[in-house]
């Protein structure tokens, strides 16, 4: 065999990785890879800011299981990538994302255009690796795969000093992978699933409470079955959004700060607690002492890190998610007369989540200003036979989506839940969107936000990539705002967006279609002329400045302990 | 409470920093760490001192086990860890019954006496850390010039598998 460049061999190792698309923005140090692009299968997506092409990366993963890739250039370029990989590390994305770096004879040195990014990214990657001879790269490569997208997936940088990339080898088929220190645990332990299972049973008050860790392992039809079988109510988290059918009489919609009435009071009056694929946030528990304080705790989790780190559990079990769900249904199964007297036990418990249903539904007020509310219900409405991917931006519209939108299929919501990183949704959008040309891609966003990486309209119209993008235009930093009002005593500190721009015209200066709504009656056939548009579309909607979002537990209270108007 | 953990990494650059930044950016404090290779040149074994509760413990078993470059992580209790510490120091003493008096206390404590100067003295002491803390609480009065300190280092007993 013979030699050949370290820019070949990554393109190689891609290839046979599977990786279809690589979203990225070229520089000195990495010329030579983009010198060897053209020669491969792999489609390359320029993006316009680097943080946009790590979030796209991570949009086209939440989409499709797939590992993201992303590829940047070294100093400004691999720094521009750390909010990307903070996002997807808080919210467990797996994902690739190569940066180059100067020569090796050459690292610290201050060189041009360096920065120390395996040092940078340390805290914000599952893993990091920086490439010292040529000779690793192809098993590297395999190992950064092997890592992102095993166990608890996360993001995984690669850095390539250009003499690496230049440098020749020959390249060989690497055996199978294995690292000596990394061994995620996938099968449930049988006797802690026995355990469990017997608590369920048991239950008089359960309540499933459901983390992206169910979508990440495409266990949502699991966890359905399982709650359908046995009669519980199901709580998802932001992040679980679409792990369980909100359409079904057993959701109780999401949990925490922003959750809904009755999931946050079925799970401070739970006895038994069930989580899947949940870490517990802040967000979520409210007070800590106080969350679901008299139940019984099962954590399922396959990041032994997570149970037990902010809630002491009473059966921990370490594992994959679907594995576990698997077993238990199994369980189950083979206990068909306990099964039955478990779920009709239920009817109790459900008939008192329907009567907190119906004593605080999700509500506003639709007067001649148009509610953000009523715009997040309305394309739910025109779009539910579409089977849309929705992503946000962060504040007040991403918890209006996450409300008020109708959830039904997992990885169909793309959001960033650990970092709450604005600028998120468009590049997120555009990721799924090159992954899924056919589906309606929609990113509801926020006045704020939706400047913070707008000039990835650019890259959408470039590649024709239609994206509808459905501003909530409060003219402010609604959620600060929101803070402000309630905390602050109104002191409105540096959160009025008076000074956005005409975000018609914007999209008309990247070639986009723009197009605005400003009364209630034209909700619906702009946001039809956007949907039937075959372009991206920008869609200002001027909402109601200073609507709030409701329920809202205040930080550190019980969750039980919700503002409600 | 103290807590001896002991932890084998694969012997690679960044290693060290890795584990520093977990402690750091997690909020879990270090008392000593040491480092050094094993008989297996690719393998280094990190002895950690750190403090806190029972969950703080766990956590930091967990989080170093998360690490990718970490191969095992072993939380040493007292009553089957076999834990040494060194201690060198530098005494300006001249000769005289100063000196005598020192050397002798050094001896009580099985210290060895490493250079012996007109004016000074350098002296090794190994020991359990509750051995080397006496030793220095008694030696302080001597005008201690100079010290360093390895940080414990720590294995696990064989009739104790833990
Ligand atoms: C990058 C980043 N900077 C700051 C914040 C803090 N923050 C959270 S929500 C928010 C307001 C967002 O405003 P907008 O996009 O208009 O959304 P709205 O809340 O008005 O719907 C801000 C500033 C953040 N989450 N992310
Ligand atoms: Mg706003």
């Amino acid at each position: 065999m013979k030699e050949i460049s370290g820019a070949q061999i990554l393109l190689e190792v891609l290839q046979e990785q599977g990786v279809e698309v690589i979203f990225g923005y070229p520089g000195g140090a990495v010329i030579n890879l983009y010198d060897h692009l053209p020669e491969y299968s792999c489609r390359h997506f320029l993006v316009r800011h680097e943080q946009a092409a790590v979030h796209a990366a991570d949009g086209y993963a939440r989409a499709t299981g797939k590992t993201g890739v992303a590829l940047v250039t070294s100093g400004p370029g691999a720094t521009n990538t750390v909010t990307g990989l903070a996002t997807a590390s808080m919210d467990s994305i797996p994902m690739v994302v190569f940066t180059g770096q100067v020569p090796t004879p050459l690292i610290g040195n201050d060189a041009f255009q360096e920065a120390d990014i395996v040092g940078i990214t340390r805290p914000c990657t599952k893993h990091n690796f920086l490439v010292k001879r040529v000779e690793d790269l192809e098993r590297i490569i395999n190992e950064a795969f092997h890592i992102a997208g095993s166990g608890r997936p996360g993001p995984v940088l690669v850095d390539l000093p250009k003499d690496v990339i230049a440098g020749k080898c020959r390249k060989r088929k690497v055996a199978k992978t294995s690292l000596k220190g990394y061994n995620p645990n996938y099968t449930g332990h049988p006797g802690q699933i026995q355990r469990a299972v017997k608590v369920i049973l048991k239950a008089r008050k359960p309540v499933f409470y459901v983390g992206g860790g169910v979508v990440l392992a495409d266990a949502a039809a699991k966890l359905t079955a399982l709650a359908r079988a046995l009669k519980i109510p199901v709580t998802t988290t932001l992040m679980g959004l679409g792990a369980f059918p909100e359409d079904d009489q057993l959701s109780l919609g999401m949990l925490g700060m922003h959750g809904t009435y009755r999931a946050n009071m079925a799970v401070t009056e739970s006895d038994v607690l069930v989580a899947f694929g949940a870490r517990f946030d802040d967000r979520v528990t409210g007070r800590i002492d106080t969350f679901a304080a008299d139940a019984k705790i099962i954590h399922v989790d396959i990041d032994p890190t997570s149970i037990s780190k902010n809630v002491d559990v009473d059966i921990p079990i370490v594992g994959d998610v679907g594995d576990v769900l698997d077993k238990m249904l199994e369980l189950i199964e083979g206990s068909a007369r306990e099964t039955e007297t478990a779920a009709g036990g239920h009817d109790e418990w459900l008939s008192e989540v329907e009567h907190w249903r119906n004593l605080h539904k999700l509500s506003y007020e639709q007067n001649e200003i148009i509610k953000p509310q009523f715009v997040v219900e309305k394309i739910g409405e025109l779009t539910q036979d579409d089977n849309p991917i929705v992503s946000t931006e962060v504040g007040q519209n991403q918890m209006w989506a996450a409300q008020f939108f109708t959830f039904t299929k997992p990885r169909s919501w793309l959001t960033s839940g650990g970092l709450g990183t604005m600028g998120y949704g468009l590049p997120a959008a555009m990721g799924a969107q090159v992954a899924f040309p056919e589906r309606l891609v929609i990113d509801i966003a926020g006045d704020g936000s939706i400047q913070m990486n707008s000039q990835e309209l650019a890259t959408v119209v470039q590649y024709n990539l239609p994206v509808k993008v459905i501003i909530l235009n409060n003219g402010y930093l609604g959620m600060v705002r929101q803070w402000q009002e309630l905390f602050f005593n109104k002191h409105y500190s540096s959160t009025t967006m008076n000074h956005a721009p005409d975000f018609v015209k914007l999209a008309e200066a990247y070639g986009a279609l723009g197009l605005r709504a400003t009364k209630p009656d034209e909700v619906e056939p702009v946001l039809k002329q956007a949907f039937t548009h075959p372009g991206p579309v920008v869609v200002d909607i001027v909402v109601a400045a200073e609507e709030n979002v409701y329920p809202m537990v205040p930080a550190g209270e019980a969750i039980s302990n919700m503002l409600l108007v | 409470m103290k807590h001896v953990i002991s932890v084998l990494v694969e012997n690679e650059f960044g290693v060290l920093s890795r584990i520093a930044s977990l402690f750091s950016g997690r909020g879990f404090n270090i008392e000593s760490l040491t480092v050094a290779e094993t008989e297996d040149k690719t393998i280094s074994s990190m002895t950690i001192v750190t403090r806190g509760d029972d969950n703080i413990i766990e956590q930091i078993t967990k989080q170093l086990n998360k690490l990718i470059n970490v191969i095992k992580v072993v939380e040493l209790t007292e009553s089957v860890q076999m834990a040494r510490e060194m201690v060198l120091l530098k005494f300006a003493v001249n000769s005289g019954p100063k000196r005598l008096e020192l050397l002798r206390l050094v001896e009580v404590y099985h210290g060895r006496v490493l250079e012996l100067g007109a004016r000074s003295l350098i002296v090794e002491l190994t020991g359990e850390r509750a051995k080397i803390e006496a030793a220095l609480d008694v030696l302080a009065p001597f005008a201690i010039k100079d010290m360093s300190r390895t940080g414990m280092v720590a294995l696990a007993r064989d009739s104790h598998k833990n």
